[in-house]
């Protein structure tokens, strides 16, 4: 599954962040971050919490905007052009902690929405699009139920179907665990292995460290606004070389 | 809960009628009696202004819910500029009465336009433009309630300003603000009454003028008390329904 970012000829880099950073007032919630994704590679940032790894995941598709410095993704620098930012959402897919479903719309209505109002496919194109990934993520047969008629995991493998549909490069996941009750965790884990065995590009905020090491190439650790350490997963859990980076391990693997 | 609501109607039309028979000896009720025919025919005269307070309130509804939705999109925007046109535009409105905004438009405008309004339309455009201003204030309220996920989700997805808000923000905010807008819709038909000032035929205008003919006034005006009443309860009762129908399909 590592092949893309272990071959011999470089994959071409999809995502490069060049000393980017970001405040919140007086809070420098980024300082100066850089880091480059190739196509295909699998990215898993893991930090303790407001040290920043939800901003940096959130500037790459500018939900958050950058103070400083350079974002680029599929070889365009973002900027203040709306259009063109609408452009490249298309081809980053974000999943978000709290599912952020539309409740007023069914599940399909949910998937459908940004095939035909973005991607202007007509409406038998996109439902068949949108049956295509809801039997990916295992449950077509929930297309005609709202979303709070579906449990936490559910509703997060509808959230990830949703923006599978636009087909996007690369895929965004900020703590898409974090919300779910214990015995959900799996089943959105499992969707999201399954996608990565695909090939797709992900860059996932988790603390979920199995799934780390099971899927991760690159494994990023932040504290404070700053990368620390960027490492492969197995010299990060075996022998990280931060101390910091060591005292999260040895918090969050503790019981 | 239908159940209950039930019960206060009838306890309303009990009270109602009870207020009517008790003063029997004071008032003289064959002005309005459907038992003769001359009471029919006063009947007849005042229900005869439902249909342009109807006519008169539904067309000025249609036109505040949209211009009151046109003035709420700007108070929501990033740019100050923007936000200072919501803001002096609800501020003026709402700072002037009905009464003198119908008498403004009526005699006004045709002044400053140099063309003349017909009644009715005075009467549309005095109740819209005023309702406007309180409805921009409810869409407002409603559209900031909206959870940022939701804009997020749309951002993401890259749905443009638009398409946000016609297929994310506003079926949503339109069911959390169908309570005060049902409030709104109430207030605006009772207003209406007003514009019988500038002699638009409706129903306040129908009883004053049969009050001038029969000097029975509190007769008369007390069955255009029970006219609004049924009025309001149907339109009470319409947005109700409205709600449920839209809750089944149900929130988080």
């Amino acid at each position: 599954m590592n092949i893309v970012s272990q071959s011999s000829s470089p994959a071409p880099t999809i995502i490069e962040l060049e000393k980017v950073s970001r405040f919140f007032g007086s809070f420098q919630a980024l300082n100066e971050v850089s880091l480059r994704v190739s196509a295909g590679e699998k990215m898993v940032i893991c930090g303790p919490s407001g040290s920043g790894k939800s901003t940096l995941i959130r500037c790459v598709n500018q939900l958050e905007k950058h103070d400083a410095g350079r974002v680029t993704v599929n070889g365009v620098e973002l900027g203040r052009n709306a259009k063109q930012l609408r452009a490249i959402r298309t081809d980053v897919g974000m999943v978000f902690q709290q599912f952020n479903l539309f409740p007023h719309l069914s599940v399909l209505e949910n998937l459908m929405l940004g095939p035909m109002r973005t991607r202007k496919l007509t409406k038998p194109v996109a439902m068949e699009l949108a049956m295509r990934y809801l039997h990916r993520v295992r449950i077509p047969e929930q297309a005609d139920k709202y979303p709070s008629q579906l449990s936490g995991g559910q509703q997060q493998r509808v959230a990830i179907a949703r923006s599978l549909c636009m087909e996007p490069k690369v895929m965004l996941f900020d703590e898409p665990t974090s919300a779910l009750d214990p015995e959900m965790i799996s089943e959105v884990l499992d969707v999201m292995v399954e996608l990565a065995d695909t090939g797709m590009t992900m860059m996932v905020v988790t603390h979920e460290m199995g799934f780390a090491r099971q899927v991760a190439d690159t494994m990023v650790f932040m504290d404070g606004g700053k990368i620390v350490e960027t490492s492969s997963p197995e010299q990060f859990f075996t022998r990280p070389q931060s101390e910091r980076g060591q005292l999260f391990l040895k918090q969050i693997l503790q019981h | 809960m239908g159940h209950i609501i039930r019960r206060q109607r009838l306890w309303i039309l009990l009270a109602s009628s009870v207020l009517l028979a008790g003063c029997a000896s004071n008032l003289q009720w064959y002005v309005v009696s459907p038992a003769t025919e001359s009471g029919r025919a006063n009947l007849l005269f005042l229900a005869g202004g439902l249909k342009y307070t109807l006519l008169l309130s539904c067309t000025a509804i249609v036109i505040s819910v949209v211009v009151g939705l046109l003035v709420a999109l700007p108070g929501l925007s990033k740019n100050p500029l923007w936000r200072g046109v919501n803001r002096v535009y609800v501020e003026v409105v709402r700072a002037v009465p009905i009464l003198v905004l119908i008498l403004w438009v009526y005699y006004g405008l045709p002044i400053v336009m140099g063309l003349a309004v017909s009644v009715f339309w005075a009467g549309v455009i005095a109740l819209a433009l005023s309702d406007s201003a309180f409805e921009a204030e409810i869409f407002r309220a409603g559209i900031q309630s909206i959870d940022r996920g939701q804009l997020e989700a749309s951002d993401s997805l890259g749905l443009g300003y638009f398409d946000r808000m016609r297929y994310v923000v506003l079926p949503q905010a339109i069911r959390r603000v169908l309570p005060p807008l049902g409030n709104q819709l109430v207030y605006m038909l009772k207003m209406s009454s007003l514009v019988s000032v500038i002699g638009m035929e409706e129903l306040t205008r129908r009883a004053n003028e049969l009050v001038t003919s029969q000097y029975r006034p509190l007769e008369i005006y007390t069955v255009l008390i029970i006219e609004y009443l049924l009025l309001i309860l149907l339109v009470s009762a319409g947005v109700r329904w409205l709600e449920r129908r839209l809750a089944r399909r149900d929130e988080r």
